[in-house]
């Protein structure tokens, strides 16, 4: 059970015995007045987004979903391939339901499959991920201003951004939940 | 080589914000207010309904200044401003702090409206430019600013009257969703003359006591400050406390002590008003961050 303080982009709930993933999350308090937690929702099956607001006091149901930890190995056409490392049993999931988990897809990346009756409808991927820089702009000598970051292109083709000491090839640690930098992997 | 990023990006943002606060000392020495401290741990906070302290060793940490400084203001001293951290549970987003840094500034003598004028001259001189982006927009800072009432803002961007949404409970959902994201837009917005019940603090306009002499200030649809004209009756004061407890208490939110020492004190307190303005958002205005995170140094998850 959640309440609506835990309520944050990412989180999984079951909504009429459905599974939604917040997609996006606002925290808004008027002036002297209540708490109100904004969401957008998706649903995991069907795709379908909604608006939802709620209060503090609410609670929530988690999304009644299976995970089952497999490993991707490719990409065909707009489908994302998977396999379970136990049984060999490889398993297809389409892009649109890949959310921003494709962003960190990089080959035998362990993941969690997400089940609902028996069909795959999304994937989890670990808190943090290492990826290599593939494309950025060097680094201007000099510029002491400390306080700039740059744009670079990832390895799986996510473009975001770093510090501006990163340079191309380097290996980089993204946290998955933001989607944003999160340190330089050293050596 | 900057080890910690999120902390030395910030390294411009917290330069302007340093500047940005030596302004608004200035500003206020040259209007001769006095700068003062009071507690941040104390026994007993305002009763508000939304408004929840954190507990520190059996008292608690301020969530506004207010009471000590209406104190001050009871035994003679007349004009007085302060910048300190305040505190308020369950309180986290891209706008909100759980700690963050309030401005509050009282004055005996004046009224609300004496204090929209002074705002204006604040946020101009802590500006220092005439109009300043923000998340794409475009904001005049020059006078003069809107002001509008509470009513008025209803009618002209929802589909009910202030009575119809307090009746049906969505007075917070229809400011959140319909009017706040108006407020504010082509230059700073007053929005003044709240329903009593949301300004337990603030005495009834006189004239018209269906409102309360509450004003709020809006810059590119972001709450930056609230105002009262101070309720200074201290029998009145004592009933809305006990509603909002009553209140706190249907939520089951946890009762606070009656802040006796501060209602003895109301019986001296002049007539004044005073604001209570989110310094962290002002310094997101001027600079034009998109999160309340990219102008501290800390955020309470970085710790």
């Amino acid at each position: 059970m959640y309440s609506a303080a835990d309520l944050r982009k990412g989180l999984k709930i079951a909504i009429d015995n459905e599974p939604y993933i917040i997609t996006a999350f606002d925290f808004a308090k008027p002036g002297k007045g209540q708490a109100l937690y904004r969401t957008k929702l998706k649903n995991m099956i069907t795709g379908s987004t909604l608006d939802r607001t709620y209060r503090s006091g609410e609670t929530f149901e988690p999304a009644n979903l299976e995970d089952r930890k497999m490993q991707y190995l490719y990409k065909e056409d707009d489908h994302y391939c998977f396999m379970d490392n136990d049984t060999f049993e490889q398993i297809h999931i389409n892009e649109a339901a890949m959310g921003d988990a494709k962003n960190y897809l990089i080959d035998n990346l362990a993941v969690d499959v997400l089940i609902f009756r028996d069909k795959a409808i999304g994937v989890d991927v670990p808190n943090f991920v290492n990826l290599r820089v593939t494309q950025t702009d060097p680094w201007v000598k000099g510029d002491t201003s400390g306080s700039d970051s740059k744009p670079a292109t990832l390895e799986t083709g996510y473009v975001l951004r770093v510090p501006p000491f990163i340079e191309e090839g380097e290996l980089i640690t993204i946290d998955t939940r933001t989607g944003e930098y999160s340190t330089r992997v050293k050596g | 080589m900057p080890g910690n990023w999120p902390l030395s990006k910030r390294r411009r943002a917290l330069t302007e914000r340093g500047a940005i606060f030596n302004k608004i000392r200035a500003f206020f020495q040259e209007k001769g207010y006095l700068e003062v401290e009071t507690p941040f741990r104390i026994p007993a906070p305002a009763p508000e309904t939304h408004i929840d302290a954190i507990t520190s060793a059996g008292w608690f940490l301020q969530t506004s200044p207010e009471l000590c400084m209406k104190r001050m203001l009871a035994a003679g001293y007349q004009r007085i401003f302060q910048i300190c951290r305040c505190w308020r549970e369950g309180e986290r987003g891209v706008r909100h702090l759980s700690e963050f840094t309030m401005l509050e500034w009282y004055r005996a003598g004046a009224d609300y409206f004496d204090l929209m004028d002074e705002t204006e001259a604040l946020v101009n001189a802590a500006a220092g430019v005439p109009r300043i982006p923000y998340r794409g927009l475009d904001i005049e800072l020059a006078l003069p600013w809107e002001r509008i009432t509470v009513a008025e803002a209803f009618r002209l961007y929802s589909d009910s009257t202030v009575s119809e949404a307090l009746d049906a409970g969505l007075f917070d959902e229809i400011m959140v969703e319909r009017i706040e994201p108006r407020l504010g837009l082509t230059r700073p917005t007053f929005i003044y003359d709240y329903p009593p019940c949301c300004a337990a603090l603030a005495r009834l306009k006189k004239g018209d006591a269906t409102v309360a002499e509450r004003f709020e200030l809006y810059i590119g649809g972001l709450e930056i400050a609230n105002a009262f004209s101070e309720l200074i009756d201290p029998e009145e004061q004592r009933t809305r406390f006990e509603a909002a407890a009553a209140e706190r208490s249907s939520y089951g939110k946890a009762a606070y002590p009656v802040p006796e020492k501060f209602l003895a004190a109301l019986a001296d307190m002049p007539e004044s008003a005073g604001i209570a303005l989110g310094l962290d958002r002002l310094v997101m205005v001027l600079l034009d961050a998109e999160c309340i995170d990219d102008v501290v140094a800390f955020t309470t998850e970085e710790l």
